[in-house]
């Protein structure tokens, strides 16, 4: 198979960086190579806009002289080069401190099994069909409605790399994966209320990407929805997060857990390990295994296994975030999650998103958030925010100009209920969440 | 003629490409019937250290090295790009992108020859080496020094955080004309983060800053222990900090980095992109008043060795001072050469891109207010209600309904013409093209910020500057928790 041959030849790259970082003195290392090919595709109103073909490759290496690191890292993969990087990287070490935490993973943590995750499925689309398959998108979105005045256009995106990671305790791994979208973005226009809205679809396998003409309806029909929206007065209620702007929570909830911010004492989740965080029905854990999806793999961005296993249960926080650096400094092991988490899933309740909104009754329906605005040592959070005021279940006008705010602390343990409407195109896997009692600021 | 041997040294001579090649490469991008065909040339340098828990705990460098060939018909782009700077490489990537021309056949080869007289521009900089200006014997104790002054400040503080970063990069842009034009960029950055603690509760203050300078930034005048004293202060007022309020009222900006206001409200929807296809809710108001007569708002990229500043943009126009805004009157947009020829208007020398990678746009440059006539605590005592924010956070606008955000880190209660209580941090939330109409004061005190600013737009990040003087608007929603 012509990507294994590639693997292998990238394997013998990365062996000799490691080979050279010990030739140049160093007790410990660790190297990652990435090659990257792909081709963007953007049509507006009806036409090509751009063509773009992307071509990245990157090394990045870490070593060690015994507890000080000294990382470096180039997009130029000439044997010159690479001598240099390792020499660079060599250098920092010598100004760098003695650190007692530092160093590669235990070995018995480092993966030993690798199961095809079938994450690979390379996708021949060229730039007519690339072409083609934007306009379908773009022309569904522009003829969904008389409304629909102008368009940013739609997109068609697929890329393939291979990266391949390895360490002097004889780890050396890598795989190949792909990564396909069709976007599509449009404005509507009532009088003076000019809104753009967008949509999207992103897959491992482009057989399973949503239909161009769902996606481009989909996209004017979030478009016309908000126009003419309105700010609400200054009132507390409560707040349905639908599923996109759901997984911004929960990605707080993983900010405050994660080995960095723990050890910096700089979370609202300190010392707060087998305690109840949510309420009792809330189970929150990690899926690393599932065969083609967005955030799989079998081990971290330090060679260390990954896990399925729960994270919150019973609403009770179990376990942390961890790589081997935070967890040696909190005196844990790692959890395989230097790089991140893997399909975080929240297990989805029995209600749809009709069934959520008859839940909410009357309060906010958020479908977008902006800004940065939440802060993990505290847990203050306090947002820009867009969507619809609901009554009785029934939405009844879009609502702009506004922002919600409350600690996160509350806001997890007021989560009310979990939605089954769970958007799958990222790496975290929620449905909507409606929370208890929020604070709405607007005119 | 001496940058141009410099970025020639730097980046062509080590992969052996000579202006023959870069002849043979643009022949080949216009051997269709483009409109507008550029190489982008790039080689940058990055180091940083961060000194954490008392120790050097991080460092790294890295080389991002490339070249990015574009061709341009009508509002047609076709691009490609390599890290492998290779005659045969870019030779491909010019195929791929003259395909975006597709009617008609091939014209005439049409013959390009460099040139290397230099068009007149001034330099806003000087060719540094940052990574070079210090031993890194010398870097490790500046961050040592920081620290160790920074601990003493105060018996609350429980961990300092000190980063130090480097850029020294060296750009090439070949035109469609044959024309060379080139520019090292040398940008460094500090910054100061403190975690306080008082009766088990604990806060955090960030201050920092930075250039297009060396590391003498930091040592002269004391800039960087003064972050220190700076993240300091922050993190105890944050301490004393009590609910922030919510709902709609009398705001009252501090000079400096709050000019990200003008950055989210104003300047987004200003750039020829959006408005050239309409998208933005300042399309088609050149000539309307969009603030009120006290509000006069620039972009400029030639403010010498500020972290915004160019003095050439990524497409080789020069930078200049563009006004957005003159007396509440809507001017003009910033532009790059797309979008200027479309619109039948002038390059302001705002075509930047994150590297060759990436495609240039539109993009700001050092945005901010001109200064007006009111004492700055003339405008506090002016407010019987109202809040008082010092500083900021990040910030986001929807260019399209001209919502904009922005968070303040820093704020206070105005009661009676006085600064009262600190307030938690709160996003604040308006539409950008009326927020200015509601500015009623300007102070004199124009300032610019200290050097710390990032802009996203379309993923692609580039270093900006904002400004401004003390300003008091006229009712903007604070999203505090106190309703």
């Amino acid at each position: 198979m012509q990507n294994q041959e590639h693997i292998n030849q990238l394997k013998n790259t990365v062996q000799g960086i490691l080979d050279e970082a010990v030739k140049q003195g160093s007790s410990a290392a660790e190297a990652g190579l990435s090659q990257e090919n792909g081709l963007s595709v953007s049509v507006r109103l009806g036409d090509v806009e751009t063509i773009e073909h992307h071509c990245d490759q990157g090394l990045g290496v870490t070593v060690y002289f015994g507890k000080r690191k000294g990382s470096a890292s180039t997009t130029d993969l000439s044997v010159a080069s690479i001598k240099e990087t390792v020499s660079a990287a060599c250098s920092i070490a010598r100004y760098t401190s003695e650190d007692e935490f530092s160093g590669l993973p235990e070995p018995e943590l480092l993966a030993t099994e690798f199961p095809d995750l079938d994450l690979n499925h390379p996708w021949d689309v060229g730039v007519d069909g690339a072409i083609a398959l934007a306009i379908e998108c773009e022309d569904a979105a522009r003829s969904y409605h008389e409304e629909i005045s102008n368009s940013e256009g739609a997109s068609v995106d697929t890329h393939q790399g291979i990266r391949v990671m390895g360490n002097s305790l004889g780890f050396l791994q890598g795989y190949a994966s792909t990564r396909h979208s069709l976007s599509c973005s449009v404005l509507a226009q009532r009088g003076d209320s000019m809104q753009r809205d967008y949509w999207y679809t992103v897959v491992r396998d482009a057989l399973k990407l949503d239909p161009a003409v769902e996606v481009g309806n989909k996209a004017a029909e979030r478009a016309l929805r908000r126009l003419q929206g309105r700010s609400l007065s200054t009132r507390q209620c409560p707040v349905l997060y639908c599923a996109e702007t759901a997984s911004g929570l929960l990605s707080s909830f993983i900010g405050a857990i994660s080995g960095g911010n723990l050890y910096r004492k700089s979370s609202f989740l300190l010392d707060a390990l087998d305690t109840q965080v949510f309420p009792e029905f809330v189970r929150i854990h990690e899926q690393p295994y599932l065969k083609g999806a967005l955030g799989s793999g079998a081990y971290d961005g330090e060679g260390v296994a990954t896990k399925t296993r729960d994270i919150v249960s019973d609403g009770i926080l179990r376990s942390y975030v961890l790589s081997s650096y935070s967890a040696r400094k909190l005196g844990l092991h790692s959890t395989g999650n230097a790089g991140g988490v893997h399909n975080l899933t929240i297990d989805p309740g029995k209600l749809d998103f009709q069934g959520m909104l008859k839940e909410l009754n009357t309060g906010l329906l958020i479908t977008e958030l902006m800004g940065q605005g939440v802060n993990i040592l505290t847990g203050d959070y306090s947002r820009g925010a867009a969507g619809f005021w609901v009554e009785n279940g029934e939405i009844q006008y879009p609502v702009e100009e506004i922002t919600i705010a409350g600690n996160l602390k509350d806001m997890l343990k007021n989560i009310v209920t979990v939605g089954n409407d769970v958007d799958y195109r990222g790496n975290i896997r929620t449905g909507s969440i409606l929370v208890d009692r929020m604070s709405i600021a607007g005119e | 003629m001496e940058i141009l041997n410099l970025a020639r040294q730097a980046i062509l001579m080590p992969a052996g490409i000579q202006d023959g090649d870069i002849e043979k490469i643009m022949g080949r991008l216009l051997s269709s019937p483009v409109d507008a065909a550029d190489i982008y040339f790039q080689s940058s340098h990055y180091e940083s250290w961060v000194m954490e828990a008392g120790i050097i705990k991080e460092g790294s460098h890295s080389i991002e090295q490339g070249a990015g060939v574009r061709a341009v018909c009508g509002e047609k782009t076709g691009f490609a790009y390599s890290d492998r700077i290779e005659l045969q490489v870019l030779l491909e990537a010019a195929n791929n992108v003259k395909a975006i021309v597709r009617q008609g056949q091939d014209a005439d080869p049409l013959h390009c020859k460099v040139s290397t007289k230099s068009a007149d521009w001034t330099k806003y900089y000087p060719f540094l080496n940052p990574l070079k200006s210090l031993e890194d014997q010398q870097k490790i104790d500046l961050l040592r020094r920081v620290d160790s002054e920074t601990r003493k400040l105060d018996s609350r503080i429980e961990e300092v955080i000190v980063s130090l970063i480097g850029v020294h990069e060296h750009i090439l842009v070949a035109r469609q004309d044959g024309s060379l034009v080139a520019d090292v960029r040398p940008l460094v950055r500090m910054n100061v983060t403190v975690i306080v603690e008082q009766k088990g509760q604990r806060e955090q203050g960030s201050m920092g800053g930075g250039g297009r300078s060396d590391y003498s930034y930091f040592i002269d005048k004391d800039t960087a222990l003064g972050y220190g004293r700076e993240a300091v202060r922050q993190a105890l007022v944050n301490l004393e900090a009590v609910d922030a309020p919510a709902g709609n009222m009398t705001v009252v900006l501090g000079s400096g980095w709050p000019g990200i206001l003008l950055h989210e409200a104003i300047g987004h929807g200003l750039e020829g992109d959006f408005n050239r296809k309409g998208t933005s809710a300042f399309s088609g108001r050149v000539g309307e008043r969009v603030a009120s007569d006290l509000c006069t708002v620039v972009d400029d990229g030639t403010l010498p060795g500020r972290r915004g500043s160019l003095s050439i943009d990524d497409e080789g126009t020069p930078t200049e001072l563009t006004v957005l805004i003159e007396k509440g009157i809507l001017k003009g947009y910033m532009q790059d050469n797309l979008n200027a020829r479309l619109m039948g208007v002038n390059p302001t020398g705002n075509g930047r891109r994150e590297s060759y990678a990436h495609l240039p746009m539109p993009r700001m440059t050092n945005t901010y207010m001109l200064p007006g006539q009111h004492d700055p605590e003339e405008i506090i005592k002016s407010v019987k209600k109202g809040l008082y924010a010092k500083n900021f956070g990040g910030g986001q606008v929807d260019i399209t309904s001209g919502k904009f955000v922005f968070s303040a880190s820093e704020a206070y209660l105005i009661e009676n013409g006085k600064i009262t209580r600190a307030v938690k941090g709160a996003t604040l939330i308006g539409n950008g093209p009326d927020v200015l109409t509601k500015v009623s004061m300007v102070g004199t005190d124009l300032a610019l910020d200290s050097g710390v600013g990032t802009c996203g737009k379309e993923g692609q990040s580039v270093p900006v500057g904002v400004g401004q003087p003390t300003l008091k608007i006229d009712g903007l929603t604070v999203g505090g928790t106190s309703v």
